[in-house]
């Protein structure tokens, strides 16, 4: 139980307490309590539906963009309530950043778009963008493949360098904690390896948060999974004891492929 | 096998037909004004401002035309643009959002004539601006909202969700969202707008009948507040209203009428393509 407590003790960066979430009448997500702790990786795993995606887009307020939903309970991050009315939503995005499923550059210059996030937080110093820009393209390793035309669109990407962009993107804006929706699912196998060997460099540094649909990417880069299951949680454990003792039956019978 | 490959050789050859049955008119229509009107394209009749109606040269309706198309594009894009941006990006789909839509697609089915007796009625004399390229433009503006205020909307809903909630997950605000990413994502599809919406301007008669067109002046207007000769009304009043007008130079106005509007066409797609190049979106 060595890995237990050594969790127990890590600092705790999000805590999700009592959470309910509503799509209309539809109870998508129920009384969800869970804590990640800093620089970890923590996965959320289960089957379509389950309520992962929902949960995290709960822990930057991305949800706040669909209408009709319904969100009860208590989400902190560094101990501060984000659904507090005093809450600058677009602080808290800069602070809990999000890569998406699908590659989402915008019809920008690949320059522009990772200077997208500081410009909007103000910044005209050149020099700056321009040193903040470079870092993060080295940090996810694309600096070399672009740095001879960062003016190109960045539609001319191919899916993996755009993914890296898109991470890229988001750690310029230096976030505590950034948020994965099943970043590699649009990805062919060589760019999802070189995306996984990147997310666990990236935990140093931040708190990672990543959905996935492949059990064997949660097993390969995951120190903590948590198994959701219609909208519960059903188990959330460190990633080495889920996949060899899981406690729930319904755990192993997900990860032993029985269903799902 | 064989038989399918017979279908499709049928299929592809109406197909063909078709295709070469709606061009062929407009190519027959340019060839034939061009090859009776070339001839009397000269400087003096392109670039002197005419002593006589009947012969002279048509550098005021040129001048005009450009002048008043300008103008109207002026007043009818930032208004276009914003109403567009408006319904897609800021209000909700309820009633009053249907009622503004079919308000706008009925405005595009009155007439053109019928712009023209609102603008003298509302700018001319109402407002009593008078009769001049400013009480034109605005009519004209009005003329061509709805289409400018459709195309820029149909482009703003094709911008993916994607990219808007990227925006939004990077800490950008709603309006950061729409002026920094939504509206330049868009721009080719709002050009192509403009585009219809220029040529239109500069082809049409009925809306600067009674708020814009002189039937003669010697000299350019000078500001928004003058009358103004305008191609248009010009080959409307040689046509029908001036005796003795040689038919070289009919067709020759004519030309001219038609170049102007595919120059304004062309020079608006290649700004565009510039544009849609840069963003790295193919049209």
């Amino acid at each position: 139980m060595s890995i237990n407590n050594k969790i127990n003790v890590e600092q705790i960066k999000l805590s999700v307490e009592n959470l309910d979430l509503f799509y209309g009448n539809n109870h998508a997500l129920k009384k969800i309590n869970i804590q990640i702790p800093a620089n970890q990786i923590t996965a959320f795993i289960g089957p379509s539906g389950c309520g992962k995606s929902s949960l995290l887009k709960c822990l930057n307020r991305m949800n706040d963009l669909i209408s009709n939903i319904k969100i009860t309970g208590q989400i902190t991050v560094d101990n501060e309530n984000i659904y507090d009315r005093k809450q600058d939503v677009t602080q808290l995005r800069r602070k809990v950043g999000m890569v998406f499923q699908k590659p989402n550059p915008f019809p920008k210059s690949i320059f522009d778009n990772v200077a997208y996030g500081i410009r909007i937080a103000g910044i005209k110093d050149k020099e700056k963008i321009n040193n903040i820009v470079e870092n993060s393209l080295k940090r996810v390793g694309l600096w070399k493949e672009v740095e001879n035309r960062l003016q190109d669109s960045a539609m001319s990407l191919s899916g993996g360098q755009a993914q890296r962009l898109c991470i890229a993107r988001t750690i310029a804006t230096h976030p505590d904690v950034i948020l994965m929706d099943e970043p590699t699912s649009a990805l062919d196998p060589i760019s999802t390896q070189v995306i996984e060997e990147l997310i666990l460099e990236l935990k140093e540094s931040y708190t990672v948060v990543i959905v996935t649909h492949n059990m064997q990417q949660a097993a390969r880069i995951s120190d903590i999974t948590s198994f959701f299951y219609l909208g519960e949680l059903v188990e959330v454990n460190p990633t080495n004891k889920i996949f060899t003792t899981p406690e729930n039956k319904l755990t192993e019978k997900y990860i032993t492929g029985r269903f799902g | 096998m064989v038989k399918t490959k017979i279908y499709n050789l049928i299929g592809y050859t109406i197909i063909g037909f078709l295709c070469v049955s709606t061009i062929l008119p407009i190519i027959a229509m340019i060839l034939f004004i061009f090859s009776k009107g070339i001839s009397r394209i000269n400087y003096e009749f392109l670039f002197t401002v005419s002593s006589s109606m009947e012969t002279g040269g048509i550098f005021a309706p040129i001048y005009g035309t450009i002048f008043l198309t300008f103008i109207t594009m002026l007043i009818a894009v930032p208004i276009g643009v914003m109403s567009a941006t408006y319904m897609s990006e800021y209000t909700k789909k309820g009633k009053l959002f249907y009622l503004l839509e079919l308000t706008i697609v009925n405005l595009a089915g009155i007439p053109s004539v019928v712009y023209g007796l609102f603008g003298l009625g509302i700018f001319v004399l109402l407002l009593k601006i008078g009769i001049s390229i400013l009480a034109g433009a605005l009519t004209m503006g009005v003329l061509i909202l709805p289409l400018i205020i459709t195309v820029s909307y149909q482009s703003l809903q094709a911008v993916s969700e994607n990219i808007r909630e990227a925006s939004y997950a990077l800490g950008a605000s709603r309006l950061q969202t729409v002026v920094k990413v939504i509206l330049p994502t868009a721009t080719p599809g709002i050009l192509t707008g403009i585009i219809l919406a220029t040529a239109r301007v500069a082809g049409e008669t009925a809306p600067i009948l009674f708020t814009a067109a002189a039937y003669y002046l010697p000299s350019l207007p000078s500001s928004v507040f003058d009358k103004t000769m305008l191609l248009s009304y010009h080959l409307f009043a040689i046509s029908t209203q001036v005796v003795g007008v040689s038919d070289e130079q009919k067709y020759g106005v004519t030309f001219v009428l038609i170049s102007v509007v595919l120059i304004l066409n062309l020079l608006a797609i290649l700004i565009r393509d510039k544009i849609s190049k840069k963003l790295g979106v193919h049209k």
